[in-house]
């Protein structure tokens, strides 16, 4: 079955706002399932104080984001597809940067950036659907929540937002952006039926 | 009036409310938000000026930095 999901996957793109903790981490999964074209834009260079929870290694510190995660989503799936964009996104570049995809996932840092790219997404790109998250922060326990609308999804504890006293860490990063990769498949597998 | 707020029902006691005074009266507190209504977008600006009626679809995401 893992297969035939992996064969249906190969004809989709996702998209992939910024390659930081949730970013790095959901192109992970995608690629690990067989999405066969991710289309990834970070305008960023690999730094260490990235590595306590962003998927890159000590060897990719100064490389471009886009450079490292490319290698990195080769390494686990050879086959896909990844289009790397080093620039800052803005509400110029995302119409044509993600035309093709069928679902974009938000993985910025800043709330003013997110709101630009919702705004964006939500107005030019109505095809697609967009997955954000918001609330990682910390290492609480407050429950994580999915709030599905029409062409919006939102993951997070909706609550814990990074400040001074509260930095993205490993786990809670990682939880949201697993749940953004969640969200993607079960779109792009909704019409998928196993072959016996 | 009756909306649909959120993928909820919220009922408000008087009629005609804008965005802005939706946002205030539900203590929607964060600075960053993403407000659709009848699925389209309204920016931060509009809020003042777009009017809430009884039936309307509303949804107001937080947005929170971290990623």
């Amino acid at each position: 079955m893992i297969q035939q999901i992996a064969d249906y996957l190969r004809n989709f793109s996702v998209g992939i706002a910024g390659a930081g903790g949730l970013g790095s981490n959901c192109a992970i999964a995608l690629a690990r399932t067989g999405v066969g074209n991710i289309y990834i834009a970070d305008f960023d260079i690999v730094e260490a104080s990235n590595l306590n929870r962003q998927y890159f290694f000590l060897n990719q510190i100064g490389l471009p984001k886009v450079e490292a995660l490319a290698q990195n989503l080769h390494q686990v799936n050879a086959s896909i597809n990844v289009v790397s964009f080093n620039e800052r996104l803005t509400t110029d570049n995302i119409p044509e940067f993600f035309a093709q995809c069928n679902i974009i996932i938000e993985a910025f840092d800043k709330a003013d950036q997110k709101q630009m790219l919702a705004e964006c997404v939500l107005q030019k790109i109505p095809d697609a659907t967009l997955i954000m998250g918001t609330g990682l922060a910390g290492y609480k326990t407050t429950p994580f929540q999915t709030s599905r609308f029409n062409k919006l999804i939102v993951c997070g504890d909706m609550e814990n937002e990074v400040d001074e006293l509260n930095p993205p860490m490993a786990p809670r990063v990682g939880i949201v952006a697993m749940m953004q990769a969640n969200e993607a498949l079960n779109i792009l597998l909704k019409d998928f039926t196993l072959k016996k | 009036m009756k909306i649909n707020l959120n993928n909820r029902e919220a009922t408000f006691e008087v009629t005609d409310l804008t965005i802005a005074e939706v946002i205030s009266t539900c203590n929607f507190t964060y600075k960053r938000l993403v407000v659709r209504l009848n699925g389209k977008v309204v920016r931060s600006e509009d809020h003042e000026i777009t009017r809430v009626n009884d039936g309307d679809k509303l949804e107001v995401i937080h947005l929170m930095a971290g990623g």
